[in-house]
C-alpha cells in the first residue's frame, strides 16, 4: 500500500464531478422525473396505531372522475415477508400511518380527495407502545404468533428475539473491582430526517417491462425487494437511482415503488409517487427507541474488571431492531476479560424501525459511555485517560469474536488529549463531555466499469447511489491508480441494468468496497495497457511497468521508446486490438473498524433548561482520507445529528398510538443559529486490506455524540439526566428537583 | 364541497364586496395576507375548499404611517419590511421584535403582524406584545369601520371578534413618549424555527428619576389567549423596575397564567420560564426606557 | 375548478401559466415550468429547500400561492448563475465541500445570495440566524457557512 506521502491526489480537495448539476439545481432527484401522461399515486393510511382490517372497498375511489386505479392490501402477492406486510396492511393495522390502500389519479389534488371515498371497516385494537408495556405481564400482542427466538414451547410474546455476547465471568470481575457505576438510560425514538422525501415514479409497458425511477440507497435492493412484494422477477425490473436527498439508513427498504407499479399497471399510465413530510415521519422507517442500562466495575487505578449491558430496542410492528449491532458496539472501545450483554428485540404498535446511521449504537453506547463517564468521576480520572488505560487496540478480541487488526482508538484518544479544544479550559459556566465512538463498518460486495474514451479520458460507471460525494473519492482513487489528472475522469451511478451488481450504500461500505472495485478495474486497464504498449513495441508485457500515467519499459529491457499514455494507447487502439475497458467485482473482506473521540463544551440556563452548545470536536480514525473534506463532512454531519437527538429530537405519541410531531416544525432537528462550528480531526492509521488503507468514516460520527453531550450537561450541572431528549422542559425540571 | 379559488380586490369596497358574494352562494371565504398560517392549515388541517381573498392590493393595508400622536401599520404588511423600518424600530423596538421572532427570513418575508393576530394562536408572538403598547384593530365591515382594542379582539383559541365578511385593515398604535420602550422576550427549545413556548411583552413609561410611571404586561402561549397581566403592572409602577420588583411582576406573571401540557411544554415548565421571561423582558424595557 | 392565468416574471423571462387556485408558486415551478431545482421538503415552510425570492424577497415559494407572482418577479436557483458562469456563491459551495447531498443546496444558495445583498459583511452568527430558515441534515452547517463567509469576502474584494 502506497505511504501517504507518495500519493499524488489522493488527500487532496478537488471539486466533485456532480458538483456543478448540484449547485445549479440541474441534478434529478426522486421527484424530479416527469413523464408523459403520468398520474399520481397517494396512500390511505390506518387512523389505528393497531386495527384488525376486516374489509377494504375502494370502489368509492375508482367511481371518480380523474381516478385511474385503486389497489389494496388484497391486490398484492401473498405475503410472508415483513416487508410487503409494512408496505401495505394484510389482514392487520399495525401502526398509525401504516399504509393501507392506494390510489392514482390526473392530479395530486384528486387522488387526496380519492383517499376519503375509500370505506376501510377496522377492528380497534389496543395498541403497545412501549417496552415496559410490551414485555408487561398479560400484554396485548402485536403479533399473536410471534415467539421469542422462535421457540414454540414458550408462549407468544412481544419480544421478538433476546440476543446475547458474553465472556468471562462478569459477577467475580465486579466483585474484584474497587469501584463500581451504573445507570439506566432512554433515549426515544428518532428519524433520519432527511430532506428529501420518499420519491419514485414508475412505468411498465406491454410486455410487463417495469422501469423505475426513485430516490434510494440501493437500487438493486430496490429491485429485489419490489420484485418479491409484486411477485415477478428481476429481470422484469429495471431500477434508475435519482440523486438521493440524504439516507442515512432510511432509504434501504421500499415504501411505494411495489404501490407506484401496481397503479401504473393498473392504470396504464406512469406513476409518480412522493410522500409529504408527515407521512415520512409517520409511515417510514424511524430508528428503535430504547432502555438501556449499564454497569462497570474497576479497579482504583482505572483498569475495568467487568462490564454488563442490557439494552431494550423497540422495532416497531415488525421485528429487526438494531440489536446485534448495538451489542456489537456498546464495548467494543474497551479491552475487557469480563463482560455480559443482553439484548432485546421488541415489538410495539409503531412503524418498522429501518437503519438510521450506525443502527442500534448510538443507544447502547450512550448507555455505556455515560457510565464510564461517571467511573471516571469516582476514581478522580481525567475520562481521555480512562479510556486510554482499557482502550481497545490491535490484538484486542472485539466483544463480538474476531481480534481487531489495526485500529486507531489510541491513536484518536492520544490526538484528544494533544489537542487545543481539549487542553483548553471549560468557558467560564459551561460544563465539558467526552465519549468514544464506533462501527465496525461492511464490506459486501460492488462492482465497477471503467471505459476509455478514445482520447484517454475516463469514465468509471459503479452501482453506489452518492448520499456524501462518493463520486469525487471514485475518481481520486482512480487517478491515483491510473496516474492521470482527477479532472479526466468522470463516475456514474449507473442503473441496474447498466452496471454489475453492487449492495447498498450503507454500512460505511462505499469508498472502502465499491473504491476497491473501481480500484481493482484501474489496475484491469493498466495490464491491458501494458499489453497493448508491449505489442506497440514489440516486447513482452510483462517488460512494461506503469508510471506515472504512462506505460514504460521496465528498467533495463532493451528498448529505445516514448513512454505510452492512456490517451497514447487510446488513439491507436483500433491497431493494438480494439477498445480497452476495465472491469472488476468484489465481494470486499477486511472492512476496517472506525473509532473515535469526541468532546463538547455547552452552557444550561439554569432558569429555562435551555442548552446552548458553545463548542464540538471530533476526532476519528478514517484509515485513509480520500478526499478529506468529506471525511470531515461526514464527522460534521453525525455529529449535529447526535447533538440533535440528545437535545431535542424525540417522536412525541398520544395515548393512542399516535404521532404528535410529525412535522418539521415540532420535530426539532439542529437548525444553523443551534450549533457552533465543529471541529475535526482526521486520524489515519490505513486499513491494510485496502488499496489505499480506506475505512468506512459514514457512520463513526453518529455513535459518540449522545453521550458527549449527556455527560457535558451533567458536568454543567452537577448530575446526571439519564432521559433523552435532554429538552428544556425535561433540565428544568430535574435542575428543579435538585434544589427543591 | 366548492372549489379552490382566489380573489385579489384592490380596494377595500371590492374586497368586502367579495366576501359579501360569496357568502351569498354558499362558498367560504378566508383572508390571505402572507399565507404562511392559512396555506399550512389548508394543506394539512382544514382541507375544505374556499375562496381565499388577497388584501395585500389595497392601500389602506399596505399603509405604514408614523405621526406625531399615532402609529398605524397595515395587516399586510410583511414583517421583514418593518424590520426594515429604523423609525418603527426605534420607536417599537418590542413590537417589531416580535414580528422577528416569528420564523425564519422566508416565513419574515411574507407573515405579517396582521396575520399573526387573526390567526389568534395562544402562542401568536406579536400579540402580548401589541397588547403591551395598547394597540387598537381597524376593522373594515359592511356597515363602516369599527375598532376593538387588541386585548379584546381575541376571544378563544385561533378565535377572534372578526365576523366573516369583515377585514381587519391595520393597527393603530399610540406613539410611545420618550422614557417608553417596550420588549419581547419568548421562549423556544431552538434559537429559531419554533412555536413559543411562552412569550411576555413587557411595555413601560419612566420618569425623570427612573420611577415607571406606568407598564403593561402580557404574556402568551400560557393561557388560551394571550393575556394582560394587571397585577404584574401595578408590581412594577411606582418602582424602580429593580430586581424585587421584577421578581413580583414575574410571580404575578406565573400566576396568572394557566397553561396546558402539550408536545411543546409543561404546566409546571411554562408557568415558571414566562416569569423569568416577564423578569428578563422587564429589565430590557427598563434600560431602553432609560436611554 | 377553472384554471387561474398566471403572467410572472422568472428569473428575468416573463412566464405565462395556468393553475389552480390552491396550487402553490412551489407546485407551478416544478410542475408547470418544469424549473425543478427548487425542492419540496416539507410544505409548511420548516425547512426552506423551497427558498425563491419574490421581488427581492427570500420566501418559501411552498407558502405562496402561485395566483401571487401575479405581476412579480419570482426569482430560482436557476438564475443564480450568471451567462458567464456559477456565481461566487455557488463556486464557495464546491470548493468547501458545503454539501453531500445537495437537495438543501438550491434553498442555501438562493438564501445566502439575498444575504450577501443586503449586507456583504455578515458575521456569523447573522448568518446563522439569516439561514436558520434552511435546514441541512447532512453537513451540520459548518462548512456552509464557512463558504458564505468565503463568498462575502470575495464578493466584497470584486466590488
Amino acid at each position: 500500500m502506497a505511504e501517504a506521502h507518495d500519493l499524488k491526489v489522493i488527500g487532496t480537495r478537488p471539486v466533485r464531478p456532480d458538483g456543478v448539476e448540484k449547485v445549479t439545481g440541474r441534478a434529478n432527484f426522486g421527484a424530479d422525473l416527469s413523464l408523459p401522461g403520468m398520474i399520481h399515486g397517494k396512500v390511505l393510511r390506518s387512523p389505528h396505531a393497531h386495527a384488525r382490517i376486516k374489509s377494504v372497498d375502494v370502489s368509492g375511489a375508482l367511481a371518480m372522475e380523474g381516478v385511474l386505479a385503486a389497489v389494496s392490501g388484497s391486490d398484492f402477492a401473498e405475503q410472508t415477508d415483513d416487508l410487503g406486510r409494512n408496505v401495505i396492511a394484510r389482514d392487520k393495522a399495525l401502526y398509525h400511518g401504516h399504509a393501507v390502500a392506494a390510489v392514482a389519479a390526473t392530479t395530486p389534488l384528486l387522488a387526496e380527495q380519492a383517499l376519503d371515498a375509500i370505506k376501510v371497516d377496522y377492528d380497534v385494537l389496543e395498541p403497545v407502545l412501549s417496552i415496559d408495556q410490551a414485555i408487561a405481564d398479560g400484554a396485548t400482542l402485536v403479533n399473536e404468533e410471534m415467539h421469542t427466538n422462535g421457540d414454540a414451547s414458550q408462549p407468544a410474546s412481544n419480544v421478538a428475539a433476546i440476543t446475547k455476547f458474553e465472556r468471562g465471568d462478569a459477577e467475580k470481575g465486579f466483585a474484584e473491582a474497587d469501584v463500581v457505576v451504573e445507570g439506566e438510560f432512554r433515549v426515544p425514538m428518532a428519524h433520519q430526517g432527511y430532506i428529501e422525501p420518499h420519491a419514485c415514479t414508475a412505468t411498465i409497458n406491454e410486455e410487463g417491462k417495469i422501469t423505475v425511477w426513485c430516490s434510494t440507497q440501493g437500487h438493486f435492493d430496490v429491485r429485489t425487494q419490489t420484485a418479491a412484494i409484486l411477485g415477478t422477477s428481476i429481470s422484469k425490473i429495471k431500477v434508475i437511482a435519482s440523486e438521493i436527498g440524504g439516507g442515512f439508513g432510511g432509504k434501504l427498504s421500499v415504501y411505494l415503488e411495489p404501490l407506484a407499479v401496481k397503479l401504473s399497471e393498473l392504470s396504464n399510465r406512469p406513476v409518480r409517487m412522493v410522500m409529504n413530510r408527515e407521512e415520512v415521519f409517520r409511515a417510514t422507517g424511524p430508528t428503535s427507541a430504547t432502555w438501556c442500562k449499564a454497569k462497570v466495575g474497576a479497579k482504583k487505578d482505572g483498569t475495568i474488571t467487568a462490564a454488563t449491558a442490557w439494552l431494550s430496542y423497540e422495532a416497531g410492528a415488525f421485528p429487526g431492531a438494531p440489536v446485534g449491532p448495538g451489542c456489537m458496539s456498546v464495548l467494543a472501545p474497551y479491552d475487557l476479560e469480563n463482560f455480559s450483554i443482553e439484548g432485546l428485540d421488541v415489538l410495539v404498535n409503531k412503524p418498522k424501525v429501518a437503519a438510521y446511521r450506525a443502527p442500534g449504537a448510538p443507544q447502547a453506547m450512550h448507555a455505556m459511555e455515560c457510565v464510564i463517564d461517571d467511573l471516571a468521576r469516582e476514581l478522580g480520572m481525567d475520562p481521555i485517560d480512562l479510556r486510554l488505560k482499557n482502550a481497545a487496540d490491535e490484538g484486542t478480541q472485539a466483544p463480538y469474536g474476531p481480534k481487531f487488526p489495526a485500529i486507531g482508538l489510541k491513536a484518536c484518544l492520544e490526538a484528544a488529549k494533544a489537542h487545543p479544544n481539549y487542553t483548553a479550559p471549560v468557558p467560564e459556566g459551561c460544563g465539558r463531555g467526552v465519549a468514544c465512538g464506533f462501527w465496525f463498518n461492511i464490506g459486501m460486495q460492488s462492482s465497477a466499469e471503467v471505459l476509455i474514451r478514445e482520447d484517454g479520458t475516463v469514465i468509471i460507471n459503479e452501482g453506489s447511489p452518492d448520499i456524501g460525494g462518493s463520486r469525487a473519492s471514485m475518481c481520486l482513487m482512480a487517478a491515483e491508480t491510473l496516474g492521470i489528472p482527477y479532472d479526466r475522469i468522470n463516475a456514474h451511478v449507473a442503473d441496474t441494468e447498466s452496471t454489475g451488481y453492487c449492495n447498498m450504500t450503507g454500512g460505511s461500505r462505499t469508498t472502502f468496497a465499491t473504491g476497491m472495485a473501481v480500484v481493482q478495474a484501474c489496475e484491469d486497464i493498466i495490464a491491458q495497457c501494458k499489453e497493448r504498449a508491449a505489442m506497440t513495441w514489440d516486447i513482452d508485457a510483462d517488460q512494461v511497468d506503469w508510471d506515472d500515467g504512462q506505460a514504460v519499459p521496465k528498467p533495463g529491457v532493451n528498448a529505445d521508446v516514448d513512454p505510452l499514455s492512456l490517451a497514447d494507447i487510446a488513439r491507436t487502439w483500433g491497431r493494438t486490438g480494439g477498445p480497452i475497458l476495465g472491469r472488476a467485482s468484489v465481494n470486499a473482506q477486511g472492512a476496517g473498524a472506525g473509532f473515535s473521540v469526541n468532546w463538547t463544551d455547552l452552557a444550561v440556563d439554569r432558569e429555562t433548561g435551555k442548552v446552548d452548545v458553545k463548542a464540538y470536536t471530533a476526532i476519528q480514525d478514517a484509515g485513509r482520507a480520500i478526499h478529506p473534506a468529506y471525511v470531515e463532512g461526514q464527522m460534521q454531519g453525525g455529529a449535529a445529528q447526535g447533538l440533535g437527538w440528545a437535545l431535542n429530537e424525540e417522536y412525541i405519541y398520544d395515548d393512542n398510538g399516535v404521532m404528535e410531531n410529525a412535522g418539521f416544525l415540532d420535530y426539532r432537528v439542529p437548525v444553523a443559529s443551534d450549533l457552533p462550528m465543529i471541529d475535526t480531526q482526521i486520524v489515519e492509521v490505513p486499513n491494510p486490506t485496502h488499496p489505499y488503507g480506506v475505512r468506512g468514516v459514514g457512520e463513526t460520527p453518529i455513535t459518540a455524540p449522545l453521550a458527549a453531550t449527556s455527560n457535558a450537561v451533567r458536568d454543567a450541572l452537577g448530575f446526571r439526566v439519564s432521559e433523552l431528549p435532554m429538552s428544556p422542559p425535561r433540565l428544568l425540571e430535574a435542575i428543579d428537583s435538585q434544589e427543591g | 364541497m366548492g372549489d379552490y379559488a382566489y380573489a385579489a380586490p384592490t380596494s377595500l369596497e371590492e374586497a368586502l364586496s367579495v366576501l359579501e358574494s360569496q357568502a351569498n352562494d354558499g362558498q367560504r371565504t378566508q383572508i390571505l395576507a402572507g399565507g404562511t398560517d392559512v396555506l399550512v392549515q389548508m394543506r394539512s388541517i382544514d382541507k375544505e375548499p374556499r375562496t381565499l381573498v388577497d388584501i395585500k392590493h389595497i392601500a389602506e393595508t399596505n399603509a405604514l404611517s408614523i405621526g406625531t400622536d399615532e402609529i398605524f401599520i397595515g395587516a399586510a404588511i410583511p414583517s421583514a419590511a418593518l424590520n426594515e423600518n429604523d423609525e418603527l424600530k426605534g420607536l417599537l423596538p418590542g413590537l417589531i421584535e416580535a414580528a422577528d421572532l416569528i420564523g425564519s427570513t422566508q416565513i419574515q418575508g411574507r407573515a405579517t403582524i396582521g396575520g399573526n393576530l387573526c390567526n389568534s394562536s395562544p402562542a401568536g408572538d406579536t400579540i402580548p406584545a401589541l397588547m403591551t403598547v395598547s394597540a387598537v384593530c381597524v376593522i373594515a365591515s359592511p356597515g363602516g369601520s369599527r375598532e376593538v382594542a387588541v386585548e379584546d379582539f381575541v376571544t378563544g383559541v385561533g378565535e377572534n371578534c372578526l365576523e366573516s365578511n369583515e377585514i381587519l385593515v391595520g393597527l393603530k398604535i399610540p406613539r410611545p413618549g420618550n422614557n417608553s420602550a417596550d420588549a419581547y422576550l419568548r421562549f423556544i427549545p431552538r434559537t429559531e424555527m419554533d412555536i413559543a413556548v411562552a412569550g411576555a411583552g413587557v411595555a413601560l413609561t419612566l420618569d425623570e428619576g427612573g420611577t415607571c410611571t406606568s407598564a403593561r404586561v402580557a404574556i402568551g402561549a400560557v393561557a388560551p389567549t394571550v393575556l394582560l397581566v394587571e397585577a404584574a403592572s401595578t408590581a412594577l409602577v411606582g418602582t424602580k423596575v429593580d430586581d424585587d420588583a421584577l421578581n413580583a411582576a414575574a410571580a404575578a406573571c406565573s400566576d396568572a397564567a394557566s397553561p396546558i401540557t402539550d408536545k411543546r411544554g409543561t404546566v409546571e415548565y411554562r408557568k415558571k420560564v414566562v416569569g423569568v421571561l416577564c423578569k428578563r423582558a422587564g429589565a430590557i424595557a427598563r434600560d431602553r426606557a432609560s436611554s | 375548478m377553472s384554471k387561474l392565468h398566471v403572467t410572472t416574471s422568472v428569473n428575468g423571462q416573463p412566464e405565462e401559466v395556468l393553475c389552480e387556485p390552491h396550487q402553490s408558486l412551489l407546485d407551478v415551478l416544478r410542475d408547470e415550468l418544469g424549473l425543478t431545482g427548487t425542492k419540496e421538503g416539507c410544505s409548511t415552510g420548516d425547512c426552506g429547500a423551497c427558498s425563491v425570492t419574490l421581488d427581492g424577497r427570500l420566501v418559501c415559494s411552498c407558502l405562496v400561492l402561485a395566483a401571487e407572482a401575479e405581476g412579480k418577479e419570482v426569482g430560482t436557483i436557476e438564475g443564480v448563475a450568471n451567462p458567464d458562469g456559477l456565481h461566487v456563491l455557488q463556486q464557495k459551495f464546491l470548493e468547501h465541500a458545503a454539501l453531500q447531498c445537495g437537495i438543501c443546496t438550491p434553498g442555501f444558495i438562493v438564501a445566502a445570495k439575498v444575504l450577501l445583498e443586503r449586507d456583504p459583511n455578515p458575521d456569523e452568527t447573522t448568518i446563522r440566524y439569516w439561514l436558520a430558515g434552511n435546514l441541512c441534515r447532512c453537513t451540520g452547517y459548518d462548512k456552509i457557512i464557512r463558504a458564505v463567509q468565503d463568498a462575502a469576502t470575495e464578493l466584497a474584494h470584486e466590488a
